[in-house]
């Protein structure tokens, strides 16, 4: 069948017309849903590794919220640890923000180098959680693994000495092998260790499997996984450090005493 | 039911299974197999988009210039997809977030494009969908056992329930760590195909 160009050009926008405005209005009509799950599956990170619900539990947007009014937003200045307004802090991304010119600084830290990170914020985030009983910090962490941007949550005492739990969300490691940073049993030997040592330096560290000579802040590594675990040890010890979240941990154990 | 909507109907499941005989989708069959759950959202996805987007087109059929065909299946395809992928990530986030790219990448699944070319041109809507519909279950099939071997012998469980105990969680089983990588994906597919040759001499193509 032959078509005239007239007839061609006018089926082509026709035809866009009607997909670009199916497609649009579908985006528009579903986007407080998708905005709502994602902060949802946010929130559900942070009570993880607050251990504020069981790992594997379903996500129940009430409970969440409940749990939440319990816990504070904190957002700081990375140098001084003093605290800076962010308008719409579930928005507030400090990863994305350090891409920025204003918002990051070149890291200057050797373990940034380590994990693959250019890049540090300067103004950081961070959620106190005053439930009773489960008082902790939680910071968000990230670093480079073998594959993959690995993305976390470390979460530490309120007088900063040990650390209550540390969970990765989002991360593309070879499943079973470096994937088993997701593995409770590897997660369970976090608990407990001390963050830092006697001058105020990062101690707690992974290191290679079985060579575990200080229990009270050596991980053990995960078998088949030495640059994903030590990525993880780098990393940590990197937002502990005087680039992440130092200053600002400091100034909560001096509130603490 | 008439011999030839029956073949339309079955041929795909087997005799012409778009990934063991035309091996066409084998980028999504590699990617989403790991686990039963993806492998299942995956095929779903495919059915929508693939039964909507066969009607569509045979739809449209006789008013589709010969010229710009391609590309205006593609434009109703990756509608389609989008709004697969978007409803996914209102409804279903955490699956969603999982299968990540591999819905967007449904647009590019030859299957679609191949059914759309190959049948939707030429035949009416309702026996369109009905190949749409037949060519989805192909590739659930193939999904779903490639999902299934890979899940048991590379994790030990099933939809997720533990059925092997793995060593590093203290049972017994070693999970065969080629079966959660995408070459795993692969040998399975490949043994399907042997076999699925074997039973079937006639699907052989003659030698030389």
């Amino acid at each position: 069948m032959e078509f005239s160009n007239k007839y061609i050009v006018c089926f082509a926008l026709a035809l866009c017309l009607i997909c670009s405005a199916t497609v649009s209005s579908l985006a528009v009509v579903l986007k407080d849903k998708q905005e709502a799950n994602k902060l949802l599956d946010k929130q559900m990170n942070v009570l993880r590794v607050a251990q504020l619900i069981e790992t594997d539990e379903e996500p129940n947007p009430e409970k969440v919220t409940r749990i939440f009014e319990d816990i504070e937003v904190l957002t700081f200045d990375q140098a001084t640890g003093n605290p800076v307004e962010i308008r719409n802090v579930w928005k507030f991304n400090p990863l994305k923000n350090s891409k920025t010119d204003e918002g990051g600084v070149d890291a200057s830290d050797p373990r940034a180098k380590r994990v693959a990170i250019k890049r540090m914020p300067k103004t950081l985030l961070a959620y106190r959680v005053k439930t009773a009983g489960k008082e902790c910090l939680v910071l968000p962490i990230y670093g480079n693994g073998l594959w993959s941007l690995l993305l976390g949550f470390l979460a530490i005492e309120l007088d900063t000495s040990k650390v209550v739990g540390i969970t990765f969300y989002e991360h593309l490691e070879t499943p079973g092998l470096g994937g088993e940073i997701d593995n409770p049993n590897w997660k369970a030997l976090w608990p407990g260790k001390l963050c830092f040592d006697e001058d105020g330096n990062p101690a707690v560290e992974v290191v290679k499997q079985g060579a575990v000579k200080n229990p009270a802040t050596q991980v053990d590594g995960i078998s088949g996984a030495t640059i994903t675990s030590k990525a993880v040890g780098n990393l940590v010890q990197l937002w502990l450090g005087d680039t992440g979240y130092g200053p600002f941990l400091r100034q909560q154990r001096g509130a603490q005493r | 039911m008439n011999k030839e909507t029956n073949a339309i109907l079955v041929d795909p499941l087997h005799l012409k299974n778009p990934i063991t005989l035309h091996v066409l989708g084998i980028c999504s069959a590699l990617a989403v197999t790991t686990k039963m759950e993806t492998a299942v959202v995956m095929s779903l996805a495919l059915t929508f988009v693939l039964v909507l987007s066969n009607i569509s087109i045979s739809l449209l059929r006789n008013k589709i210039p010969g010229s710009i065909r391609i590309i205006t299946q593609l434009a109703i395809i990756a509608s389609l997809v989008i709004v697969a992928d978007q409803v996914m990530k209102a409804y279903i986030f955490d699956v969603s977030k999982q299968l990540s790219v591999f819905v967007g990448l449904i647009i590019t699944n030859c299957i679609v494009m191949g059914r759309a070319e190959a049948f939707a041109m030429g035949n009416p809507p309702l026996k369109s969908a009905i190949d749409g519909f037949a060519n989805s279950m192909g590739y659930a099939i193939v999904l779903l056992l490639v999902g299934f071997f890979r899940e048991l012998l590379g994790s030990g469980k099933i939809f997720g329930i533990t059925i092997m105990e793995s060593v590093n969680n203290g049972g017994w089983y070693f999970p065969n760590g080629l079966m959660v990588l995408a070459p795993g994906a692969f040998f399975l597919i490949g043994l399907m195909i042997w076999l699925q040759r074997t039973l079937t001499p006639e699907m052989q193509e003659e030698e030389n």
